[in-house]
């Protein structure tokens, strides 16, 4: 089944009165259920436009956009907020966790902008269990600040979860970490997508790439090249390649 | 979004900013508290002055000299002399309505006993001024209408002379000094307070105002002449009569003003009560200005938290938050923070006034109504000045708020 549908999208941004810059020009992509798709691109390529419209922070100027089958390109302000809060989930490059905040307090965040009204109680519980997927449970009264990078993405990567949404979408997630980190959130989204969870990456990122199932490279608002991975690599794998440096761990912290 | 949510969410906000929310508080803290301490302090000055004028005396007409306006300021009286002892005799003896009258006469003098000396207010008053006044003795007499008659070198003393001259001792038959004459004390009166101008009424000493006439004032009319009526339906009766009778005495013609000026005790607690509800009013009115600055402050801090938290916003946005969400959430601060500002302004306005009515002596009545509307008033600071900020926020673009540093 496809859960994204985008026909002939076009997204222009008018820059004053005179300028125009096309980000998005006709562009057309499917992807269905359980993919793991990564966005590839030269910056200015359109890639992070693609990413709003896909992720209802922005809709599209021109064309169609189904998200699982809901038209969603002509939905209100309001009615997009409710579908973002439903069906995607977000993990940005620079984490964006509220500072000050603690790791359990930021996860439930998207639960207290939920339609239906969760108790307090169902919202903790849940949020909760978000954190201990991602194997921070025993960091849950801590605030960003005494958190590693890698340890704020995971807890970012709960707060997307918490909802359960369709999709899972990832905004350069490894582009503020090291490299044996980066691979420990390749191996938590490898793992997530096993688990049935559709997930869409932009990356500038060669090699972060070859962790999806397909490869979709963006230059000037179009797709031009869209294929499968043929030689996928297990994160798990290439982390046990990496010399273990015990200064490695403690320079994150 | 459930409305707890929105509250909770605005709670966690404010507290992961805690000096800054107490900081912007603090404006509303201050106009709270003042706007409360200064109605208590006004109210209490009203509750005195209504105290005083029952302590005025009972049934009481004055009579002054000169023309002066009612509600005016200057309850002293006027300077002109037209009030003569012979008035206040008249006005006693031929109005029935009128139980007694006295005319009086003030003036300062310095008063020695032994090497003691005070600087006191003597006044003249016939023997009737205490029943006047219902000021009670509180041992020896008070000079009688025999002592009136001739003048005698007699005084009645109030407790301030008392503890000045004596040092608290019993007076009775001392004889104290007033310019080189001789004044013998047959009478001491019971305390009574402050007085509707401020002044200390113990601070005094009666004689005879044939006396004060002769040796002591160096005047020739009265000052004022205080009547005392059977009771209070008369008094509108009793206040024609004196008018009539004292127009014809003074051999006024149809169309001349009066050339002195009757009022009732009602007359003057009216006046004086103006006074202080304006007095009330002006200082509410500056504590109020302070309150409206407080407001401003909140809705500065709120707009520049707003730029600052931009990025938060633009988090918010993205997990689902509707516009209305983010306005409510930062309205909602706004009005946490004013009441929170408004509940400590109360403690601390009530704190203050206790702590004057102790310190200071200065009565204070807390008013129920002044605190419930500065609270009411604090929260309505809130609303009106969080809405602007809050409207910013909501109409953030969540893309730009994203990518916002």
């Amino acid at each position: 089944m496809a859960v994204v549908v985008l026909e002939d999208i076009f997204k222009t941004y008018h820059l004053g009165s005179e300028v125009d810059v096309p980000a998005l020009r006709g562009l057309s992509l499917v992807l269905e259920a359980g993919e793991f798709a990564a966005i590839l691109g030269p910056s200015g390529s359109g890639k992070s436009t693609l990413m709003n419209v896909i992720g209802c922070l922005d809709r599209p100027g021109r064309g169609r956009y189904l998200l699982e089958g809901e038209d969603v390109a002509k939905l209100s302000r309001d009615r997009l907020a409710a579908v973002r809060n439903r069906k995607i989930g977000f993990v940005f490059q620079s984490f964006n966790l509220l500072s000050r905040t603690s790791a359990l307090e930021n996860v439930e965040l998207p639960l207290m902008y939920k339609s239906d009204g969760l108790s307090l109680r169902e919202i903790q519980r849940r949020a909760s269990e978000a954190l201990d997927q991602v194997g921070l449970s025993d960091r849950a009264d801590h605030h960003p600040s005494q958190l590693s990078g890698g340890q704020q993405q995971r807890v970012a990567i709960a707060r997307a979860l918490v909802t359960e949404p369709t999709i899972l979408l990832a905004d350069e997630p490894t582009g503020n970490l090291d490299t044996r980190t980066g691979l420990e959130i390749m191996e938590i989204f490898q793992k997530l997508n096993d688990h049935g969870i559709t997930l869409i990456m932009v990356t500038h990122e060669q090699d972060i790439g070859r962790f999806a199932k397909r490869t979709i490279v963006m230059r000037d608002g179009r797709i031009v090249r869209d294929d499968p991975v043929e030689d996928r690599l297990a994160a798990s794998d290439e982390k046990e390649k990496l010399p273990v440096l015990v200064a490695e761990e403690e320079s994150v912290q | 979004m459930r409305p707890e949510m929105i509250l909770l969410v605005a709670l966690r906000a404010l507290r992961r900013n805690r000096m800054r929310s107490l900081l912007t508080a603090f404006g509303i803290v201050i106009g709270v508290a003042a706007v409360i301490t200064t109605v208590s302090i006004g109210n209490g000055a009203r509750a005195e002055v209504e105290e005083q004028v029952t302590r005025l005396g009972q049934n009481v007409v004055l009579v002054f000299p000169g023309s002066r306006s009612l509600g005016g300021v200057s309850i002293g009286g006027g300077s002109a002399n037209t009030l003569t002892v012979e008035d206040a005799l008249a006005i006693h003896e031929e109005i029935p309505e009128v139980i007694a009258a006295s005319p009086e006469v003030r003036s300062q003098r310095q008063v020695s006993y032994g090497n003691r000396n005070w600087f006191t207010r003597i006044y003249g008053q016939s023997s009737d001024y205490l029943q006047i006044r219902q000021w009670p003795m509180e041992y020896g007499r008070m000079f009688d209408e025999e002592d009136v008659l001739r003048a005698n070198m007699v005084a009645v003393v109030g407790q301030t002379i008392v503890e000045e001259l004596f040092e608290g001792a019993d007076p009775i038959g001392a004889i104290i000094r007033v310019r080189g004459m001789p004044l013998e004390i047959i009478g001491v009166l019971q305390t009574k307070g402050m007085s509707l101008m401020g002044s200390v009424q113990d601070d005094i000493i009666l004689v005879p105002y044939t006396t004060a006439f002769r040796y002591i004032s160096g005047r020739s009319h009265a000052m004022v002449i205080n009547t005392q009526v059977y009771s209070a339906e008369l008094m509108p009766v009793a206040r024609q009569k004196i008018t009539d009778l004292l127009r014809e005495r003074h051999g006024l013609g149809p169309g001349q003003d009066n050339d002195f000026t009757v009022q009732t005790q009602e007359e003057v607690a009216r006046a004086a009560t103006e006074t202080s509800r304006v007095m009330t009013f002006l200082l509410g009115a500056i504590a109020g200005i302070s309150l409206l600055v407080g407001g401003i402050g909140i809705m500065n801090i709120m707009l520049v938290s707003v730029t600052e938290r931009t990025r938060e916003i633009g988090i918010r946005i993205a997990l689902g938050a509707r516009n209305r969400d983010i306005l409510r959430q930062f309205l909602v601060e706004a009005i946490l923070l004013s009441c929170l500002g408004g509940g400590i302004g109360i403690l601390t306005g009530i704190g203050v006034s206790y702590v004057l009515a102790f310190y200071a002596d200065w009565p204070v009545y807390l008013s129920h109504n002044a605190i419930a509307y500065a609270f009411l008033f604090s929260a309505m600071v809130g609303i009106f000045f969080g809405f602007y900020p809050a409207r910013k926020a909501a109409r953030l673009d969540p893309i730009e708020a994203l990518r916002y540093e």
